[in-house]
């Protein structure tokens, strides 16, 4: 079996005081090369706050988060950061960047040439499907909420991470454009074979990109495993969300 | 008509003033910007700062200008007759509109764009130097532009320390009751408040994004 990219032992975080009100608890996965780790969850149940703390943007309060063998906590975070793709729901991009900025961002601070950051942005433009002689030019606010999404995962994917988290990155999208961009996104992670960990409280986009399911409840992790054993699950929560979407 | 006949026979004077008027705005200005955009940065990072800090710039800015700069002369180092004093003046002037839109421009961006660039690996001087500058510069030059147009109006009165500039025609039209000589320093230094208002505004709004 080879070692998971990312490993959640025992994960906990309380946040605010007096009293700390426990946002996830206890919280054990792993991800490993491939393989797409869905977390859905109604609001509130600590699903975004478990993947900040996998980038470090929450710090745990108890447990330990193990990314390619070590301790996240034992390196500095913007380190950390730079080494993990990072897509989030509509205001991810940098408003006074042009997309081939706001796409090359993460190679410009890690140094790389221009001529390969170049290189890198046409390539990746391509990838998501945005004709980069088109698009390259542009400031976000001239793109469609899809372009903007594919610009998204495009800047995620530049310095070629083994782990991409992704935060509801379809939600504010039409429902054409959200289904469009599902089966493709589908398409890209077939063939890209990263690890990634993909929330949602969409119970059909779950069950179409997720290899496994983990639900998220009032801070605990529920129910883990394949969008089969999801379907044929006794548990209430699961039942609860497969009747929603019915 | 007396205006003109008056510009055309003092032409060497007028421009020395409104060279030393437009001196006087520029230094100041310029100080107060190395001040107070870094102290409004450390603001944003130090919030438990800014009451006193702000209620300090505040307290300033109610002081009159003529008592301003009479408080100024005894002082040492800082004081006395002259240009220094009234740079001093106006650097003091100058950093409540600076400081306060630095700490409002860069407060105010969106909470999601700064967490996405930390997502992203930034430290925290690239965060600054890359997201929060860039997308707060058009609120920060309004307040520059704020403290330029006050500070040309305030320097007519560095006149009254010998400090030179276009309020040396005011104060001497004001003293033997001569319009014209009032209007000689008021219309041109209205000109230049104008002039940088219009500058600083077209400089802002290129600093618009969406």
């Amino acid at each position: 079996m080879t070692p998971p990219v990312v490993e959640l032992r025992g994960v906990s975080c309380q946040l605010g005081t007096r009293p700390p009100r426990p946002i996830v608890r206890d919280v054990s996965f792993t991800v490993a090369p491939g393989e797409t780790l869905v977390l859905l969850g109604r609001s509130g149940s600590g699903k975004t706050t478990t993947l900040k703390l996998i980038n470090r943007l929450i710090e745990p309060s108890a447990g330990d988060v193990i990314i390619a063998g070590r301790s996240t906590g034992a390196v500095p975070p913007f380190r950390l950061r730079r080494g993990i793709g990072y897509v989030i729901q509509e205001v991810g991009l940098l408003p006074h960047l042009t997309v081939a900025d706001n796409v090359g961002l993460v190679p410009r601070l890690e140094g790389w040439e221009a001529q390969r950051i170049d290189a890198r942005v046409t390539e990746l433009l391509t990838l998501v499907g945005l004709a980069p002689q088109q698009f390259a030019a542009r400031r976000p606010h001239e793109l469609s909420g899809g372009q903007r999404q594919r610009v998204g995962v495009a800047r995620a994917l530049a310095v070629d991470p083994s782990l991409l988290l992704l935060d509801e990155p379809f939600g504010a999208l039409d429902p054409i454009t959200r289904t469009e961009l599902q089966r493709e996104f589908k398409g890209l992670i077939a063939r890209l074979g990263k690890a990634m960990v993909f929330v949602t409280h969409d119970v059909r986009e779950g069950l179409l990109l997720g290899t496994r399911i983990g639900l998220m409840q009032d801070g605990r992790l529920v129910f883990l495993g394949t969008p089969d054993e999801f379907r044929r699950s006794a548990e209430p929560e699961v039942r609860a969300f497969l009747e929603a979407a019915a | 008509m007396n205006l003109v006949r008056f510009y055309l026979d003092n032409t060497r004077e007028v421009v020395g003033l409104v060279g030393q008027h437009l001196l006087l705005v520029l230094v100041s200005t310029a100080i107060a910007v190395a001040i107070g955009v870094p102290v409004g940065i450390l603001l944003t990072r130090r919030p438990a700062w800014r009451g006193p800090v702000l209620g300090l710039a505040n307290v300033f800015q109610t002081i009159p200008s003529l008592a301003m700069f009479g408080f100024l002369i005894p002082l040492p180092f800082l004081g006395g007759i002259g240009a220094r004093t009234a740079i001093v003046a106006l650097v003091v002037y100058a950093l409540l509109p600076i400081v306060r839109n630095t700490y409002v421009g860069i407060s105010g961006i969106d909470p999601a764009v700064r967490e996405a660039a930390r997502g992203m690996g930034m430290t925290d001087g690239e965060l600054l130097r890359i997201v929060e500058l860039p997308l707060s510069a058009g609120v920060i030059l309004a307040g520059i532009r704020v403290a330029t147009v006050v500070g040309v109006g305030t320097a007519t009165i560095a006149a009254a320390i010998g400090a030179g500039g276009l309020g040396v025609y005011i104060f001497r039209g004001v003293a033997v009751v001569d319009n014209t000589l009032i209007l000689a320093g008021a219309v041109p230094a209205a000109l230049l408040a104008l002039g940088a208002d219009g500058l600083l505004g077209m400089l802002e709004r290129r600093f618009v994004w969406r």
